[in-house]
């Protein structure tokens, strides 16, 4: 299997070679290779993925994780050190399919939506360095090669956010982006550093001989990368860096902010599941209020937002928070025992992927169309953008859950595990679910039904994106149609047992029925041209509304905790005492040499009888000392 | 017989006197009478130990006059000095000459 | 001769031949000869050093070299190196290198300038082959005072201010070094200056070394801005020339490191031991603290050298951890700060050379009117604050675990706030970029600017070229670094 180190190695060259070469190469070459390269990728790893499934399972029934190639980087003395290499097993394989799907479709759906701009050569560039570090990131055979393509993951997505970088809120965006998960990253360092120190390697197995001492800091160790997978994967109440990288282009936004990236965390949690199952539920556990917290307040916050791409934001939050309290809920190996969560997580991974790079993708389409991302420039958009309009529909479906589509397989998985660990926790989530349906057709409707802006629209009428953007959402719609059939539990379940997914009726009833309800609340508040009930029910709750619109004011506090606290308590201070304090008293001593040096100075009056005076003294003081000794 | 005890006396007053004199004044010609004062009393010093410790032998006389031909050499060029301070600045205030110190 | 000795000796032929050069071409010309003979001996030193490694070479240092040359105090000129020093004398190298052409611009008193610079350079390079604690410290003084005067004549700013300041600050260090190589010479009771002989007698007793060892640690730990000895810093690298900066920062901090780690560390251990706590506070001190000062500066160079402070606080920190995973770092950590503060003062020096302001606040937009040095700009960033593929990242990691290796409260609570000086760094360095390099150029001054010319390219290209190949390939340097460490540490801790 030695051909897959051109899975990274590959996009690593166009990155080198677009980025070096830069303008020199006219665009058309750079998105030509650029999307071959990625193209090839692909390929590779569905050949891989091929491969790796159809070898078929060992004696114990569990497909076998394969190192294709491992080599020491760096070494850190003793038994620790920094492998890169290239590990295949059922997640693994399953993510290098998804990311090489939707990064290729972002390729090809670029070529028509950058098409013209400035630094079409960097983009094409960046994108190689994402879909790189991506790879690296899920297919590492270690948890510091995961860290350090975390790390790379995380600079290409600051790259891309800002490729605009002349305008302010892209600079301010990219920033936070970065920011806030190098915060969360911190936590994920120091857990990586306990869980080698203790376990005495990085590996995502270690030796269970060594685990005596590992075993009460071992919840830590995972507690703190949680931590780190909290950041990227957006979990309350370090999202705050998802809606504003919607600054990005949005192709971008899909690919990285919504089907690869952001799961990243969620991915972290699955590749440590053994470790957290056989060692800290309780922390699994936390993780999983942590996820329905996020989940509940993301999806009540899209509810409201007028900016569509900050509605699909909130949406992956929400959805992001659906995969962890999946994962959350497990409370053992077992998938018929209370595993079944792990099969689910991974399951709505796949599928969110698809189903929402395709909604982030339409919603570029129509930015593309009407040059505004606020839903008033918009609505009775139907007519113009069929293609579009029709592949939205397909996703919104299936993120609302509906038979026969991706999403609803996937969710029912989620909210059955939910319910095997607690009614309440299922309650939660399904009634999420319910408000999932709703903000998703309000989106809906408020962009292609409703009240059309008729000014905007005869200024500049709305037309269909070329081909190039409505292949890749024709295919993802496709692959939202048929991938709930796919028999997912044979190839990830919690234990690597083939497992049948089976359909919980009595979970599926009422999660299609408050679905439903949602979708018909949504379509009976916003179908019409005018929204009586949604204004007077704005009005009414105001207070919560605006709350919610302004994102519960979680910002706000941020903005007060960096500036107010970090910048004007911490770093103004230290550096004024820096100035003042610790410099001030090197100048005071300069001074007081200096002051002195003049006062001893002065004795030199230049007057030789004062010299004389001060000598005859001392000849006299001399001669007294000589007599009274 | 004079003894010896009284030209040492005479030559202390002389020498403290000169010393005094040099400290004191603040006209460079007085300082230069105080330091011929402090030479002089040195060379009576000088002839009177010859003359009583030592009879019969010549170093003190011939350093006396040493001495005294130095002096008047030394006044010679002091005096030359204090004449060109005086053309040029017409002051021998030792306070007011503070442009020799720089 | 020994071919550890060219290392100096090439600088001074270098001050022979400006000395007689006419015009700014010869001058040039005998400075690109000069520094490309250094950098290629240095690269072949490294693959000699490994290829001698590699055939089984024992011994602590090898080319090893000594003649007498003052016979009351046994004072010898001995030279030898280990894979610390043959690391540093790539990185003086390379930043001599590229230092040259950083200053190709120079307009006045060329000839004056780099003669000072050329005996800067016989300084460091003697410094670091040095095993002679009397020869290492007056290489050291000989790097020292060529500063005085390339700031004080060629600065910019407060420059005579900074010039003094600085001077007089590592003066007050090398006093205390001075004192301190006496009082190991005398306490030992040994009757040479060799490092490897005194570390192999290990006999000075430990009321002596309580005594010396604060004393050396401090004289070296001021070259290396060791809180609060470290506010020649800002100034002086504000003040100072491109070159010098790049030289002083890149290669003249390290100095205080390698010092410590070789002079304080090595020959007073039991010490070392005992004190290392006092010490381990304000490094971690210097690490946090400079960070934060970073934050809110206004001046390019002021934010570059609170970082230098923080980059070469965490240096100081990782040697006092002793163990040979951290001191591997450390070692690390001085090659990769090196280079990227010399990238750092490089570019800043050009941008401050076509705008004439180091003032973020009316900088901005420089990405669209100088793409090249702007791009560079980000690559010495995204180093700085540690991104996998560059070099920063490696030597952190590695100070990291190291740090993490001591299996107390104490350490690890440090280690975790030194930790933290990942994040406060990515705020600055971000801050930093989003202000002056993105947005729009609000200044109309400023569009008629023109991008890096050919020299400026080289030099940046060649820094880059080498934070990128330790980034990516750090295994060989960790290597060699380590097995030199290694012994080092032994010695300590036994």
């Amino acid at each position: 299997m030695d051909y897959t180190v051109l899975i990274l190695l590959l996009p690593f060259l166009s990155f080198i070679l677009l980025g070096l070469l830069g303008t020199k190469l006219k665009p058309v070459v750079a998105g030509v290779a650029g999307t071959a390269v990625t193209g090839i990728v692909a390929v590779l790893c569905y050949a891989t993925a091929w491969m790796y499934f159809s070898a078929g399972r060992d004696a114990s029934g569990v497909f076998p994780q394969v190192i294709a190639w491992n080599s020491e980087w760096l070494p850190f003395g003793g038994n620790l050190h920094i492998d890169l290499g290239f590990m295949l097993d059922p997640i693994s394989v399953m993510m290098l399919v998804v990311i090489s799907t939707v990064s290729l479709m972002v390729h090809i759906y670029s070529f028509g939506y950058m098409k013209g701009e400035r630094g079409f050569q960097r983009y094409y560039a960046f994108l190689s360095l994402f879909t790189m570090s991506m790879l690296g990131l899920v297919v590492a055979t270690n948890i510091f090669q995961m860290y350090i393509f975390w790390e790379l993951v995380g600079v290409s997505s600051y790259l891309l956010i800002g490729f605009y970088y002349t305008r302010k809120e892209a600079i301010a965006a990219s920033k936070k982006a970065f920011i806030v998960t190098r915060f969360a990253d911190l936590g994920f360092l120091v857990g990586i550093l306990i869980y080698g120190f203790y376990t005495g390697s990085f590996s995502f197995t270690p030796d269970s001989a060594v685990m005596g001492a590992a075993r009460t800091m071992l919840p830590l160790a995972l507690g703190l990368m949680f931590i780190g997978g909290a950041g990227k994967s957006a979990m309350f109440p370090l999202h705050i860096w998802l809606p504003d990288a919607m600054e990005g282009p949005t192709p971008v936004s899909a690919l990285i902010h919504a089907a690869t990236m952001v799961v990243a965390g969620v991915y972290l949690v699955a590749r440590m599941f053994p470790l957290f199952i056989g060692y800290a539920p309780e922390v699994l556990h936390i993780t999983a209020y942590v996820g329905a917290f996020t989940a509940l307040y993301a999806a009540v916050v899209a509810c409201v937002q007028s900016d569509i791409k900050r509605v699909l934001a909130f949406s992956t939050i929400s959805q992001i928070g659906f995969m962890i309290v999946a994962l959350g809920v497990c409370t053992s190996a077992d998938p018929h025992e209370g595993g079944l969560g792990y099969m689910a997580s991974m399951f709505h991974l796949f599928t969110h992927a698809m189903f929402k790079a395709l909604l982030f993708l339409g919603a570029g389409c129509i930015i593309h169309a009407v040059h505004s991302n606020e839903m008033s420039a918009m609505g009775g958009l139907r007519k113009y953008m069929p293609v579009t309009h029709v592949t939205f529909l397909v996703a919104c479906l299936a993120i609302a859950g509906i038979w026969p589509l991706s999403g609803f397989f996937s969710k029912d998985e989620i909210l059955a595990a939910c319910f095997r660990f607690s009614p309440v926790m299922g309650g939660i989530m399904t009634f999420i679910a319910g408000l999932t349906a709703f903000y998703m057709f309000r989106l809906y409707y408020c962009i292609f039904w409703g009240k059309e802006n008729k000014e905007l629209h005869a200024e500049h009428t709305p037309h269909e994106a070329p081909k190039s953007m409505t292949f890749p959402l024709m295919f993802l719609a496709v692959v939202t149609l048929v991938a709930g059939f796919i028999p997912f539990g044979h190839f990830v379940s919690s234990d690597g047992r083939a497992y049948d997914i089976h359909i919980d009726s009595d979970v599926a009833a009422l999660s299609l029925c408050i679905a439903v309800a949602g979708i018909l609340i949504a379509t009976w508040m916003y179908l019409r041209e005018d929204r009586k009930v949604a204004d007077s029910l704005a009005t009414k709750f105001s207070g919560l509304h605006k709350a919610a619109y302004h994102r519960f004011y979680i910002d706000e506090i941020y903005q007060f905790i960096t500036h107010r606290i970090i910048f004007a308590c911490i770093s103004t201070p230290i550096a004024w005492f820096d100035r003042h304090v610790v410099d001030g008293f090197m100048n005071m001593l300069a001074t007081v040499t200096q002051k002195s040096s003049w006062g001893i100075r002065q004795m030199q009056s230049g007057y030789i009888q004062r010299y004389c005076i001060w000598f005859l003294g001392g000849a006299l003081g001399l001669v007294v000392l000589l007599l009274v000794i | 017989m004079i003894q010896m005890e009284f030209y040492l006396v005479v030559s202390t007053i002389m020498m403290f006197v000169g010393i005094y004199g040099f400290l004191t004044r603040r006209n460079l010609l007085a300082m230069l009478i105080s330091v011929e004062l402090i030479l002089n009393s040195v060379d009576i010093n000088f002839a009177v130990f010859n003359r009583f410790l030592f009879p019969g032998e010549l170093e003190g006389f011939f350093f006396s006059l040493f001495a005294i031909g130095i002096s008047a050499a030394e006044t010679a060029v002091a005096i030359a000095i204090i004449i060109n301070i005086y053309r040029n600045m017409k002051n021998i205030q030792v306070k007011n000459l503070r442009d020799m110190k720089w | 001769m020994n071919i550890l000795s060219l290392f100096p000796a090439i600088p001074l032929i270098m001050m022979l031949g400006l000395w007689v050069s006419r015009n700014t071409r010869q001058i040039h010309a005998v400075m690109v000869t000069g520094a490309s003979a250094l950098l290629v001996l240095a690269v072949w030193l490294v693959l000699h050093y490994l290829g001698l490694r590699a055939g089984g070479a024992e011994g602590e240092m090898l080319l090893t070299d000594s003649f007498m040359w003052y016979a009351p105090l046994n004072i010898h000129y001995s030279v030898g190196v280990d894979g610390i020093s043959v690391a540093m004398l790539l990185l003086s190298a390379i930043i001599v290198f590229t230092g040259t052409f950083a200053s190709w611009q120079m307009k006045t008193d060329v000839k004056e300038f780099f003669m000072w610079f050329c005996l800067l350079s016989v300084g460091v390079f003697g410094f670091f082959i040095s095993i002679d604690l009397f020869t290492m410290f007056m290489f050291y003084e000989v790097a020292l005072i060529p500063m005085y005067l390339l700031i004080g004549v060629w600065g910019s700013g407060r420059k005579e201010y900074s010039a003094m300041k600085l001077t007089l600050m590592l003066m007050g260090g090398s006093a205390l070094l001075l004192i301190g190589i006496l009082g190991i010479y005398f306490g030992s009771g040994a009757t040479t200056m060799n490092i490897l002989e005194i570390a192999q007698m290990h006999n000075i007793p430990m009321n002596l070394q309580r005594i010396w060892f604060p004393i050396i640690f401090i004289g070296f730990g001021v070259l290396g801005a060791l809180f609060p000895f470290h506010t020649w810093s800002p100034d002086g690298h504000a003040s100072a020339p491109t070159a010098v900066s790049m030289l002083h920062a890149g290669v003249l901090m390290k100095l205080g490191g390698y010092g410590c780690f070789r002079v304080a560390m090595y020959l007073l251990p039991e010490a070392a031991q005992e004190l290392s706590w006092i010490f381990i506070i304000l490094t971690t001190i210097s690490v946090v603290y400079g960070a934060f000062s970073a934050c809110v500066q206004t001046d390019l160079k002021y934010i570059n050298a609170y970082s230098s402070v923080s980059h070469c606080g965490l240096v100081l920190f990782a040697i006092l951890m002793m163990n040979a995973t951290a001191a591997t770092g450390a070692v690390l950590q001085m090659l990769s700060h090196g280079l990227m503060t010399a990238l750092f003062f490089a570019l800043i020096g050009m941008i401050y050379g076509r705008t004439h302001t180091r003032d973020i606040r009316e900088l901005s937009g420089l990405m669209r009117i100088m793409p090249f040095l702007s791009v560079c700009y980000v690559i010495a960033g995204l180093a700085n604050l540690g991104l996998p593929g560059l070099s920063g990242f490696v030597a952190e990691m590695t100070i990291f675990n190291g740090a993490f290796m001591n299996n107390d409260t104490f350490h690890r609570v440090v280690t975790i706030i030194a930790c933290t000086s990942i994040v406060i760094t990515a705020v600055y360095i971000l801050r930093l970029i989003g202000k002056i390099l993105y947005g729009t150029c609000t200044n109309p001054e400023h569009l008629k600017l023109t991008d890096a010319t050919w020299d400026e390219k080289l030099a940046v290209v060649v820094l880059i070229i080498a934070i990128a190949g330790l980034g990516l390939a750090p295994m060989w340097m960790s290597d060699m670094i380590h097995g030199s460490v290694t012994s080092v540490i032994a010695n300590i801790l036994n």
